[in-house]
């Protein structure tokens, strides 16, 4: 879905479900999962649907993860550090939800 | 903790928010400028520093815009405002005291997250008209502006084929862009009705005091022409395809319907100015019928109609990059003289030849206006099974239903069936809402009104609701 151009900065690495990713300094977390090509970044809070990155600046709110045990992190607004700790948002779980 | 006190508070970095600061820290005010982004320039000089530092060459391409923001972002750094990134507004009180927190978690106990004002200036800039289609929610369908943010801020650039979709100077833009990183694109899909340049033609005589933008939009259709970009017009309707990604987008034109396949499909339908915070202090708005949007009233100094509270830039009307420098000169001598740091007579002294440039610079606006009015048709789509609420996924349907029943404000559909609750708390679909809802009852949407903007603006934990007082 995304390449990245040849990078500069300090390099950094996160952690992303397990996964070790190679990133440069600078960088926003939503931006270094779409260059190391993950598209899926969330299940959507009421039908566990499939959602990415939309706008990537702060208006959607599509991009939430769940970053250093803290869910709900804007991941297009906050920049990566080393050894940074990501998973994906999951849809939290509501009893008795009617189109659970 | 003990609340920092500012004359003057600008929330933005962008043209407005830098020029501003520039201008009433000539004037000597106290002055703290407020970002949500990590660095300054706003949305369309995203990272210019860096850019500059470290990808010249890339940096130069963008053109002599970017290395006359590249002054304007040195004398901003230069001039002694106090200058605060990575903290998002969350609430600003009557009295003028503005509350933000940290956006990376962990870092609110460092410093303060509360600053009183004498004066507030907003020049928060605009964001992308939402595009409501059916299947607009999967993976890979994205705002057009989001890989130029991309782009210019991680050197991140579209991979396999692309199609774009949509109408406005920006997507050509980004087209072009696309095409000089050596993206494929494997449709462009033009909704601009067929008529729109006849419609703006008796516009053009005043664009042409400032025929570089026409210049401009000339070159970058050429480039797209030239390319060998299918265009397709006429467009009637489109769909995102996929399951857990997207994989095809079809399309419905005049010369019938066709799927193509795409790994990234980008939609875009102009830009309209970031209401959040002019709604949340309750200033006075009005509907702006050509481009559809809601804007906040304001004098020619950007007073609003709260005392106090002033506007620059893109989030007033939406005018582009050099209106905005220019409208955030204005409303800081404007600032500097109601705090008695400047007479009024020098002030407008001060004004007069910015005025002048202003005037010019807006000129080619009435024609690009009405060149690229929103379409209705992508605005209140026709399939109602289209998601609207793309947070509580509400969708077309649910809400001509609820309009229906009864609920004739956004506000009470809200409270009904949830649209407009969600995260990013109507950001992404009030607009829509107020326009199906006037569709619905064969009004106008500046009579629905747009959904009531409350504190906070930006989800906060109680942790940092405590942690503020």
């Amino acid at each position: 879905m995304f390449k990245k151009l040849p990078q500069n900065g300090e390099k950094v690495s996160i952690d992303f479900e397990g996964k070790r990713l190679e990133t440069v300094t600078g960088q926003t977390v939503a931006a270094a999962l779409l260059g190391s090509g993950e598209m899926l970044f969330r299940e959507s809070a009421v039908t566990g649907q499939p959602r990415s990155v939309y706008c990537m600046m702060g208006v959607c709110f599509e991009c939430l993860l769940e970053i250093d045990g803290k869910p709900n992190q804007q991941s297009c607004m906050i920049l990566v550090q080393e050894g940074m700790k990501i998973r994906r948002q999951q849809r939290p779980i509501m009893e008795n939800h009617a189109s659970a | 903790m003990q609340v920092p006190e500012y004359d003057l508070i600008i929330i933005g970095s962008g043209p407005a928010g830098m020029a501003a600061a520039v201008t009433s820290r000539g004037q000597g005010l106290k002055v703290l400028v407020l970002d949500e982004q990590p660095t300054a320039g706003g949305q369309i000089y995203r990272n210019i520093e860096h850019l500059e530092l470290h990808r010249n060459p890339e940096f130069k391409k963008l053109g002599r815009d970017y290395s006359e923001a590249s002054g304007l972002v040195k004398r901003f750094k230069n001039c002694g405002a106090d200058y605060l990134s990575g903290m998002t507004v969350w609430q600003i009180e009557k009295e003028l005291v503005v509350r933000v927190v940290h956006n990376s978690p962990g870092q609110d106990k460092k410093s303060p997250l509360s600053f009183k004002a004498k004066k507030i200036l907003i020049a928060v800039g605009a964001m992308e008209r939402p595009m409501p289609i059916p299947g607009w929610t999967l993976p890979g369908v994205m705002a057009c502006t989001a890989v130029d943010v991309l782009y210019k801020s991680a050197g991140i650039v579209p991979k396999g084929t692309v199609v774009l979709a949509g109408a406005g100077p920006l997507l050509l833009l980004i087209a072009t862009r696309l095409l000089d990183a050596g993206v494929k694109i494997s449709a462009l899909l033009n909704t601009n009705p067929q008529n729109a340049l006849l419609k703006a033609l008796p516009h053009l005589p005043s664009a042409l005091r400032t025929p570089e933008y026409l210049v401009k939009g000339a070159g970058m259709l050429l480039k797209l022409r030239t390319s060998g970009v299918p265009i397709h017009f006429g467009i009637r309707s489109i769909e995102a395809q996929g399951k857990e990604n997207l994989n095809r987008v079809r399309f419905v034109s005049s010369k019938g319907t066709q799927t193509v396949d795409a790994d990234l499909l980008l939609l875009h339908q102009g830009v309209v100015p970031n209401v959040q915070i002019t709604r949340l202090l309750g200033c006075e708005h009005q509907w702006y019928e050509s481009q559809r949007y809601w804007e906040p009233v304001l004098d020619e100094w950007g007073n609003t109609s709260v005392p106090g509270i002033a506007v620059a830039g893109d989030c007033g009307r939406v005018s582009g990059s050099k209106v905005s420098e220019l409208s955030g000169h204005i409303a800081a001598l404007e600032t500097a003289r109601a705090l008695g740091a400047l007479s009024e007579s020098k002030r407008d002294e001060q004004a007069s030849s910015i005025r002048a440039e202003l005037k010019k610079q807006q000129a080619s606006r009435p024609f690009l206006d009405t060149l690229f009015e929103p379409q209705k048709s992508w605005i209140v789509p026709e399939d109602e099974a289209t998601m609207v609420c793309r947070c509580e996924e509400v969708d077309v349907g649910e809400i001509r239903n609820t309009v229906r029943l009864g609920a004739h404000s956004p506000d009470r559909v809200k409270a009904m069936i949830r649209s407009g609750m969600g995260f990013c708390q109507g950001r992404m679909c009030a607009l829509t809402l107020s326009e199906i809802i006037a569709d619905e009852l064969k009004i106008s949407p500046a009579d629905v009104g747009y959904l009531r903007v409350r504190s906070p603006i930006k989800p906060v934990t109680l942790g940092q609701l405590v942690s503020s007082e």
